[in-house]
């Protein structure tokens, strides 16, 4: 065995085999797919911007603010997420609520995705379940550090993914960046 | 009149060699990308289109020449002015010019012309590809020399030490087919292996030196300086002698290794694959072993040959990218001990062989 490695000839040759099979499997299944055989693939790539593999229910993504049936937030800016999240990326000025049921309305909420470390510890702590990470949004880039910090409009108007984990929401886009 | 035909004759066999070599070479840029992608279960370049038009991503190439064309040529405050920019040049020139004297099919009969389908027609065809082809690496050397580099200068060293080392083997294997067909004529070789050995078995280079085929095929993908074989260009290492070049002078020394391959896959076709024979087609029509005959048109004969040639050096070229995608890359001394003490004695060993086995067979098939 160790005299026929080294005359390499034949190694070449079932590498070269392997490959080669490699080359003809997918092939044929490129053909077969060409041809109207649509379930038949002869890749394993997944093309990224225009599909998505589906995401995990559980995965955690961008954050949003959960809304009350009028649109006002959830949150009652109790400080609570601002308070545990571990990287100081969560921002609250609290303010009075007009409701007197209820007794306060976030005046800010300002999240900074540049610090966030998605530990999820913030949906965790939200006794008002008025925060969540499902949007299914992961693409997150800027010019500038302040475009990565999500205000209170924007992860209001965030919507929850679809049942395939994908985002449902227009990704929101930074004002220094154009698509 | 007469001047005139043969001047546009003479420039139809330049004009058709030059733009299958150039669009093969074009085209390989695609074929690599693509046919390392399938073998790799990926689906490879597939992004550029044109009006919503992809095919397969066959205007990659387009888009890369265009890329290249519009970027920064830069040259390096300490390189050679001249010596700098010449260098691309100068490896694409050879290699494009290498093809010349490969025969792409038989004689052509036109209007009580004959026209050789080659595009010069040399006694010393061999020869000539093989000095075309080791002149190439002038260009890598004064790439290396110029760009004031030690890793471009590094780079030059180690194509020159390649190229010797390939050139030698390459040399040594042909001697074998030499002396088989008795001609240093490319269209001669691929005559000879026209015939027939024992009635049925066409005598092309592989079946009467097995041997030699494969050194020359190992040889001839060391010459194209690309993996297994990329000690001048070792991304791994050294970035190698274009490490200064960019822009299209960049992409000239990416084409001028496209092209190299191609002109090893055509000698190799002419030499070793029956160059463009068809088995049991000849000057009259088919003829099989057993006497059966079918008489066919000389231009459609003529157009099976060219096809069969074409054929047969994209198969090569098939072959060779397969190599390139699936074996590791040779370290140099790997390179240089498989080019001295592997192929040298071999190929040395095979033209003995040959003239023994020619000795006791008496003469050529």
């Amino acid at each position: 065995m160790r005299a026929l490695q080294r005359f390499y000839l034949v190694e070449v040759l079932s590498g070269v085999a392997l490959t080669a099979a490699h080359f003809f499997r997918n092939m044929g299944r490129h053909a077969a797919h060409a041809l109207g055989k649509k379930d038949a693939r002869g890749a394993v790539t997944i093309q990224y911007p225009d599909e998505r593999r589906p995401y995990s229910p559980r995965l955690r993504t961008l954050h949003r603010l959960v809304r009350r049936e009028d649109g006002s937030p959830r949150c009652v800016a109790c400080m609570m997420c601002e308070t545990v999240c571990p990287a100081h990326c969560i921002y609250i000025v609290a303010a009075e609520h007009p409701n007197p049921e209820i007794e306060k309305v976030p005046a800010r909420f300002d999240i900074d995705v540049g610090k966030c470390v998605f530990c999820g510890y913030c949906v965790e702590a939200c006794p008002e379940d008025a925060i969540r990470m499902d949007t299914g949004i992961l693409e997150f880039s800027s010019y500038t550090r302040g475009g990565m910090i999500y205000t209170k409009e924007a992860l209001l108007a965030l919507e929850p993914a679809g049942p395939d984990g994908h985002p449902r929401s227009p990704i929101p886009i930074p004002a220094d960046r154009t698509p | 009149m007469s001047l005139a035909a043969d001047l546009g004759i003479a420039f139809g066999r330049v004009a058709f060699v030059m733009l299958f070599v150039l669009n093969m070479g074009g085209l390989l840029t695609w074929v690599e990308r693509k046919q390392s992608a399938i073998m790799q279960d990926r689906i490879g370049a597939n992004r550029a289109s044109i009006l919503g038009l992809r095919l397969f991503g066959l205007f990659h190439p387009l888009a890369d020449a265009i890329k290249m064309l519009t970027k920064e040529d830069f040259r390096p405050a300490r390189a050679d002015r001249v010596l700098f920019g010449l260098a691309p040049f100068v490896s694409v020139f050879f290699a494009l010019t290498a093809f010349a004297s490969i025969p792409f099919g038989d004689t052509l009969r036109v209007g009580g012309r004959e026209i050789p389908l080659q595009a010069v027609t040399l006694n010393v065809g061999v020869l000539y590809v093989f000095a075309m082809l080791s002149l190439g690496v002038y260009g890598v050397m004064m790439a290396g020399w110029s760009s004031g580099n030690n890793f471009a200068l590094l780079g030059g060293q180690r194509a020159a030490a390649l190229m010797i080392t390939a050139e030698v083997a390459i040399g040594a294997s042909i001697m074998g087919v030499i002396m088989v067909y008795g001609s240093l004529n490319m269209m001669d070789i691929v005559r000879g292996q026209g015939a027939l050995l024992w009635g049925w078995l066409p005598a092309w280079g592989i079946v009467t030196q097995p041997l030699a085929f494969v050194l020359f095929l190992t040889a001839g993908i060391a010459a194209t300086k690309r993996i297994p074989f990329d000690m001048p260009e070792g991304e791994s290492e050294i970035i190698g002698y274009f490490v200064e070049y960019s822009g299209m002078k960049f992409g000239m020394f990416a084409m001028a290794d496209f092209l190299e391959t191609v002109v090893i896959a055509g000698m190799t076709t002419s030499l070793f694959l029956g160059g463009w024979q068809v088995p049991y087609l000849d000057a009259a029509g088919v003829r099989l072993p057993w006497g059966w005959t079918w008489a066919l048109p000389h231009l459609l004969v003529v157009l099976l040959q060219v096809g069969a040639f074409v054929l047969k050096v994209c198969a090569v070229i098939f072959f060779m990218m397969l190599i390139r995608w699936t074996l590791p890359r040779f370290r140099y001394d790997q390179a240089m001990r498989l080019g001295w003490l592997g192929l040298f004695p071999l190929s040395i060993a095979n033209i003995v062989l040959t003239g023994l086995v020619l000795l006791l067979w008496g003469g050529r098939p």
